[in-house]
């Protein structure tokens, strides 16, 4: 109880502290939402009504000061570039960046796992060491480069894949497929390389320990040895390495939206971002923080029911 | 064990197929590119288009709507008194005639009968004037525009006359009541304009989904006869032009613009169509700093930036030189013959600087938005341009939203370059921007000849007569050497070989309402 207490202490206080940061970037960055909104097209007066419409021509600490107050009630403000609820538009495209992400740590979880066994237990042989240099190369490529080579070399080429947009899953289960495996390709195939060499180590660490002798010489087949105890103990050094991809993909779902024009979160915070729409970038930081918290905060737990020895306080 | 290794080898040929699939060249392409062109056409072809838009509409309300892009989709939706042509001429649109008093002061409107909205009521007398009220700011909000200060009083004898009466003659003044200045909405719709239009337009609102696209459907009820043919009109929203042209090229979309230097990967595959945008490029500068206060600076930069390098590299030579902020697509409007006065000429650059004071050049700062590559691209052409008279330009790229602050608002620069949007009216392509009336002069031009002919030319009812006076300010923005203007760049538009009836104004609008798809 008390460690939960403690972590959601821990929550208000980055989430108070980022808002904070953006709040004063926002200070520095020069450029106007109105203007920016309405281009060179408005006339003064047009400009002036807009503005005293959203009430940007309120000092800048009071408009802060509302959102902080909005925030408590669970109202998140009003979009500038929109013309609607914050809550409104994050809640229409959640939905597709977490399916992307959860698809992208499917896909990871899926091929690096058994990849890094597979490569441990055979260890500097020829597919071992194929292996960890096609992941070296995996690492290096940069994702928007790699989202534009799927787009052309296979999007292109197949006519299941959706090069652009979205299919909601309550459409089509098929549809949503289409649209969402190539982007959630793009984020994990740099991950799984990450995650398969952590695998690998992780994995052949265990085996060069007493017990795995031990337990081989005691018979046990090797399917066994692995599935039961080495995988086991291993899954403690992997989990951590999970937690931080599992941020990563969050990260990456920025990037590759904008390459596949998917209407997520991410594509959102770029136009929030270039149009100086403050409620909006604030709105989508703050389920930027909370993911994040959150994740570490199962990773966590996750550990205690790995390790019972492990306590949570 | 077997199991377990069977597995693994599963996995591996999948990611190898991955990656051999991303390594395949690009010949089997070409086919699967034509393959949507070589579909044998059935009869029954949807009525369904999707067009691409490069951003989402700053507002649906069309009272509060100014950016250029929002009315490229909205104008489908609503209609004003006046409809524009694709040459730049006006038509009766929901007013059936029209008549103008003698003096040029009363404006006297039939409307037309039978028109309903979108959403089944008649469009009544009410409607017209509660929509010049709401945008003159009379029924209690804000006024939301300035195109109407000049407007004395509005009013409706009978159920089918409105009567606009000006404070004073303005020969432009059919202008400002297009949909794209004075759409006309239904009254019982107050106070959900935006979340919800409503007007009489061949096209109805359906569903508007912020960065994704915006979903019309078919005005049954249309007082056009036959009108609209298509279903169905979805604008996606995506900004890059290369994910936009793969869309294209995958069927995704039906109508897009094509950057200019892919068009030969699609000319074979897809219609195209160019417009002539009717905007004008131009290299410009702020006309109160030294020392660029200079006419011959001014002229001496005229000499030295070659149009045809700009037209050559940056649009792959799909526009045409300018001599003054009026382009070709302008018709007789256009002064011809001024976007040869000034021809490259690097000795008359030169000496010109030296008359100037300037015989060793001098070092300045060319700043240009980012939100296009176009900017930057003639940002360079032009530092190459200029270092040959020995003027050192520093190339500075700033966010759309710095740009806007600063150098359009805050008209804190020396240089910039950047394409003026283009109007149907010849007086606003000349007013704007440029007259000293105008809040939006940006590069501080200030000359007094040249304010009173945009005085004048409202006075003026004979179209002759105004074109004259139009063709004469153009003269004078090439003698004062206003700004480097380079170019009217076209539109190339790619769209399924299946699609007619696409119209091309010297605006930004996508009239959807002739489009179909053919068998």
């Amino acid at each position: 109880m008390m460690y939960m207490i403690r972590r959601f202490i821990l929550l208000m206080t980055t989430i108070l502290l980022v808002s904070m940061i953006t709040f004063g970037v926002f200070q520095i960055l020069p450029g106007d939402p109105v203007r920016t909104m309405l281009g060179t097209e408005a006339d003064a007066t047009q400009i002036e009504n807009l503005r005293s419409e959203l009430g940007l021509d309120r000092p800048l600490y009071e408009q802060y000061t509302d959102w902080i107050k909005g925030l408590l009630t669970g109202e998140l403000g009003h979009s500038i570039r929109f013309s609607m609820p914050v809550k409104d538009l994050l809640l229409d495209r959640l939905p597709v960046t977490m399916s992307l992400a959860v698809l992208t740590l499917t896909i990871v979880l899926m091929v690096s796992l058994p990849l890094g066994m597979f490569a441990a237990r055979r260890q500097n042989k020829l597919s071992d060491v194929s292996l960890s240099t096609l992941t070296q190369i995996g690492m290096a490529v940069p994702s928007f480069w790699l989202g534009m080579m799927l787009i052309l070399y296979v999007g292109m080429q197949f006519s299941f894949f959706k090069i652009s947009g979205y299919i909601p899953w309550s459409q089509s289960i098929a549809g949503a497929l289409s649209t969402l495996i190539l982007p959630a390709l793009t984020i994990a195939i740099p991950q799984i390389a990450v995650n398969f060499r952590y695998v690998r180590t992780a994995i052949l660490e265990q085996m060069q320990l007493d017990y795995v002798r031990t337990i081989r010489s005691k018979g046990m087949s090797e399917r066994n040895v692995m599935y039961k105890h080495v995988l086991k103990n291993a899954m403690i050094p992997i989990l951590t390495v999970f937690g931080l991809i599992m941020a990563e993909v969050v990260a990456g779902t920025i990037i590759v939206e904008q390459v596949f024009s998917l209407p997520g979160v991410g594509q959102l915070l770029i136009t929030a971002i270039s149009n100086r729409d403050f409620p909006l970038v604030q709105g989508i930081v703050m389920y930027i923080t909370v993911a994040v918290v959150v994740i570490n905060f199962i990773v966590d737990i996750l550990y205690s029911v790995l390790d019972p020895r492990i306590r949570l306080r | 064990m077997k199991q377990t290794r069977n597995w693994v080898f599963l996995m591996l040929l999948l990611l190898l197929g991955v990656m051999i699939s991303a390594c395949s060249n690009d010949n089997d392409k070409k086919d699967t590119n034509k393959v949507p062109t070589n579909v044998p056409v059935t009869t029954d072809t949807p009525q369904e288009i999707v067009v691409r838009i490069n951003d989402d509409p700053d507002f649906l309300d069309p009272h509060k709507a100014t950016a250029s892009i929002s009315y490229q989709m909205i104008l489908n939706i609503f209609e004003g008194l006046m409809a524009p042509e694709t040459d730049g001429s006006l038509k009766e649109g929901l007013a059936e005639s029209y008549e103008i008093s003698q003096d040029g002061l009363t404006y006297t409107f039939k409307i037309r009968s039978g028109v309903k909205f979108h959403n089944g009521e008649d469009l009544t007398i009410e409607d017209i004037q509660y929509s010049f009220d709401r945008l003159m700011g009379k029924n209690g909000g804000e006024k939301m525009s300035n195109n109407f200060d000049n407007v004395a009083s509005t009013e409706a004898p009978d159920t089918t006359t409105f009567v606009i009466k000006l404070k004073e003659p303005n020969s432009n003044f059919l202008y400002s009541l297009t949909a794209r200045q004075a759409a006309i909405i239904p009254k019982s719709n107050d106070g959900k304009h935006n979340e919800n239009p409503i007007g009489t337009g061949p096209f109805a609102y359906v569903k508007y989904a912020p960065g994704s696209n915006l979903v019309l459907k078919k005005n049954e009820s249309y007082w056009k006869e036959g009108l609209p043919y298509l279903d169905k009109v979805t604008f996606a929203f995506q900004s890059d032009d290369q994910a936009a042209i793969m869309s294209l090229m995958a069927n995704e979309v039906d109508l897009t613009s094509v950057p200019w230097q892919r068009v030969n990967e699609v000319e074979n595959s897809h219609h195209l169509s160019h417009q002539n945008n009717n905007s004008s490029l131009i290299v410009t500068f702020n006309e109160t700093k030294a020392p660029f206060d200079n006419i011959k600076v001014r002229q001496a930069m005229n000499y030295a930036i070659s149009k045809a390098d700009i037209i050559d590299s940056v649009f792959a030579g799909y526009a045409v030189p300018l001599g003054s902020n009026m382009s070709p697509a302008m018709g007789d409007y256009q002064k011809k013959g001024l976007e040869d006065k000034y021809k490259l000429d690097v000795a008359k650059a030169k000496a010109l600087l030296a008359e100037a004071g300037y015989p060793d050049g001098f070092k300045t700062k060319i700043t240009v938005s980012s939100h296009n590559d176009i900017y930057s691209n003639i940002a360079q052409i032009v530092a190459a341009n200029l270092k040959e008279i020995g003027v050192d330009v520093e190339i500075e790229v700033v966010e759309w939203g710095i740009w806007l602050d600063r150098v359009y608002f805050g008209r804190d620069y020396t240089m910039t370059t950047i394409d003026l949007t283009g109007r149907a009216s010849a007086y606003e392509i000349l007013n704007d921007y440029i007259s000293t009336n105008d809040s939006e002069n940006f590069f501080l031009f200030k000359n007094e000849e040249y304010d009173n002919i945009m005085a004048d030319v409202l006075k003026e009812t004979d179209t002759a007569k105004q074109i004259a006076y139009y063709q004469r300010a153009q003269e004078i923005l090439a003698e004062q050497a206003v700004s480097v203007y380079v170019a009217d760049y076209q539109i190339v538009w790619g769209s399924d070989k299946q699609v007619i009836g696409l119209k091309s104004y010297p605006f930004w609008f996508h009239d959807m309402s002739e489009v179909k798809f053919s068998n």
